[in-house]
């Protein structure tokens, strides 16, 4: 097992980052999610730790052995593609002894350890099949299998559950998880998917536009955005983000109403030296508690039900929509007015010119 | 317009007499009439041919002889099989068709290992390496002929025999007659083998060679578990046409040594030839003779088709 850590790591395709510099320690054993959208650089960001792309200037150093220039089978590093990548031309049991013989193990031994792994991942009736006529998630397991099969000090995975249909995901998801728990091995897994790296990872790395904006913990990445882009790609829906005007008593939001302001954001605010009070409040639906006293107004936009609980679609006096969860049971008219107010604990400031966080 | 062209369209399909003169074809008949030229010339030129010379092979015939065709059952065959000339114009023929074969899978396979990876030039030099592909066989003898001469060929001296006496003489001498057909015939076609090999080579995913990298395979070990397997299903097609080829080799050989010395390098197609157009013109054996090549030739493909169905299939 492994610690991975990369210094300054940057990737150039020509004059264009693909990576930014990027700094990251991951601790031996911890499952690491790398999320953003599409073509933020984390493929790249893998691909550097497993030696297939070229590091353009920065340092990756496995438990403290500098590999930044090492080939990938000098890494003990293991890799599930995105498109998993099998060997066509072989079996299922072919594809996951392949790196056992290419390591030159005996015969028997490698017998014993794909049917250890095959019985881990339950795909020992396949084993004699050749990938093309195995499903999405037959495949994926034979390419988990692969990876497992040779103890790697660390899992790098790119999307490994992105070509599979959406009930099988959290199927995988969760078998995944489970192998992590077992064998607590240092895994780096991608995803384009929130909800996925919420469930799954120990901290979250949120990229955007080659460049990380926040590590955390789940917890920490939902809670407590380091920036804008991270407050609305976290959550379905993300968090509410409306213009506000901090003033003496609370904060002003669009169209009138005034939310109060605990006292330990109103010192925060006062140190961030905004001009003239403008800032970006930013609150979770759950920060929503409509009741018949509240302080702020909104009309019933939509409603959704989600089983157990409501989704409100709120429109603010400025037509502005916002998202607030209500009971399950609650009756809101469509295009009725409600009182809410806003869970002072719950709100968050941004800077509306740099769009970061202000820190209470 | 259009109404005019609806009307027409309906009165055709029932069968009235269209308004204009002109005759309306179902796609049926379109189709029939396109086939129909191709179908009476397969016949001509093919089918009768096939089925009239297995005819002929059952008996004594020979086209300048005036005497009709007489039915001799299996004779001509019985007497091929039981010659030992034409057993050694099949020996020589199966040594050459394996030397040559192997020799110009084994170049053009390399070939192509070191024109896969692109570097400048490279698709100037692929192009060029094709060139012998393109000549005519009886063109390429012509100068081969020159450059294997002994007396001011530039073979020897290319390989170091200066001394005429002493060098080789390639054409002239029964142990490296075959050698010099089996020569030209690699440097005429392992190009054909590189350029299938190419096409295989060229759609080997590169993923593979990362997956085959993280899973800590050694290059050879690479060569040997991914880049022959996945190649292996052109190749094979390779070697089979080369094969059939290597079976049929006449022209090169007439070109070359025309059988010789002695009756070193006289293939079946060869004696075939003579049988056939000199001497007696014995239709009707040289016919019988034609039909066990094709026997031959048809088993060894399906060798080589099962072979490649076993690959397809796994
Ligand atoms: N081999 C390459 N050559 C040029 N550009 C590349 C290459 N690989 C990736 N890129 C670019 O780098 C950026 C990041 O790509 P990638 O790491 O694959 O993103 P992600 O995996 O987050 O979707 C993209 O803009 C992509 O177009
Ligand atoms: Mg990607």
């Amino acid at each position: 097992m492994a610690n991975i850590e990369l210094r300054g790591v940057e990737k150039k395709f020509g004059d264009v980052f693909a990576v930014k510099p990027l700094d990251l320690t991951i601790k031996d054993g911890e499952f690491i999610v790398l999320l953003g959208p599409s073509g933020c650089g984390k493929t790249t960001t893998l691909r550097m730790i497993s030696g297939l792309e070229a590091v353009t200037v920065g340092q990756i150093l496995l438990d403290g052995r500098d590999v930044t220039w090492l080939h990938p089978s000098e890494r003990d590093i293991a890799f599930v593609f995105q498109f998993f990548a099998l060997y066509s031309h072989m079996s299922a049991r072919d594809n996951i002894a392949f790196p056992l013989q290419a390591a030159g193990m005996a015969r028997h031994e490698v017998k014993e350890r794909v049917a250890q792994v095959a019985a881990l991942l339950r795909i020992d009736h396949i084993l004699d099949r050749k990938p093309g006529a195995l499903s999405g998630g037959d495949q994926q397991r034979v390419a988990l299998a692969r990876a497992l099969v040779r103890r790697p000090a660390a899992f790098l995975m790119d999307e490994p559950l992105g070509a599979l249909d959406a009930e099988f995901r959290e199927t995988m998801r969760a078998e995944i998880k489970k192998l992590h728990l077992a064998q607590h091995a240092t895994t780096v897994y991608v995803t384009h998917d929130q909800i996925e790296a919420m469930a799954m990872g120990d901290r979250i790395v949120i990229m955007s536009a080659a460049v990380v904006q926040q590590v955390g913990t789940p917890t920490e990445v939902y809670h407590n955005p380091a920036n804008l882009f991270v407050a609305r790609f976290i959550g379905s829906p993300g968090m509410n983000l409306v213009k506000a005007k901090v003033e003496p008593d609370g904060a002003r939001l669009p169209g009138g109403g005034l939310a109060p302001i605990s006292d330990r954001w109103r010192r925060a605010l006062e140190g961030s030296g905004l001009e003239d009070g403008s800032v970006v409040l930013g609150f979770r639906p759950e920060a929503v508690q409509v009741h018949d006293g509240g302080a702020l107004r909104a009309g019933v936009y939509a409603d959704d039900l989600h089983g157990g609980y409501t989704m409100l679609h709120l429109e603010l006096a400025d037509g502005e929509i916002i998202h607030g969860r209500a009971a399950r049971d609650a009756m809101n008219a469509l295009g009725s007015a409600v009182r809410f107010d806003l869970d002072p604990d719950m709100m968050r400031f941004f800077n509306p010119e740099t769009e970061m966080a202000i820190l209470s | 317009m259009s109404q005019v062209n609806a009307q027409r369209g309906l009165s055709s399909r029932q069968e009235t007499a269209p308004p204009t003169g002109r005759r309306q074809l179902s796609d049926m008949r379109i189709v029939q009439l396109f086939i129909l030229p191709t179908i009476i010339l397969l016949i001509l030129m093919n089918i009768f041919p096939l089925i009239y010379s297995l005819f002929l092979s059952f008996t004594n015939y020979s086209v300048i002889s005036s005497d009709p065709p007489v039915w001799v059952g299996l004779d001509n065959y019985t007497h091929i099989l039981s010659d030992p000339d034409f057993w050694h114009n099949f020996a020589t023929t199966g040594t050459y068709a394996l030397l040559s074969v192997s020799l110009q899978t084994i170049v053009g396979f390399a070939l192509a290992m070191l024109l896969r990876s692109k570097f400048a030039g490279s698709g100037i030099i692929t192009t060029l390496v094709l060139v012998p592909m393109m000549l005519s066989p009886i063109v390429v003898a012509v100068f081969w002929r020159l450059i294997f001469n002994p007396s001011y060929g530039i073979l020897n001296p290319i390989l170091g025999f200066t001394d005429i006496n002493t060098s080789p003489e390639w054409l002239g001498d029964p142990a490296l007659a075959l050698w010099a057909i089996v020569i030209v015939d690699v440097w005429q076609w392992s190009p054909f083998v590189m350029l299938l090999c190419l096409a295989g080579l060229s759609a080997i995913p590169e993923y593979l060679y990362e997956a085959a990298a993280i899973d800590r395979a050694s290059v050879w070990f690479q060569f040997r578990r991914i880049t022959l397997p996945q190649v292996m299903p052109l190749l094979l097609i390779a070697v089979l046409f080369r094969t059939i080829e290597a079976f049929k080799q006449f022209d090169l050989v007439q070109g070359l040594t025309f059988g010789g010395p002695g009756d070193a390098t006289e293939t079946v197609s060869v004696e075939l030839y003579r049988l056939a157009f000199q001497g007696q013109f014995e239709t009707g054996l040289s016919s019988a003779l034609a039909y066990i090549v094709l026997v031959v030739i048809v088993a060894i493909s399906n060798l080589y088709i099962r072979a490649l169905n076993r690959l397809r299939e796994g």
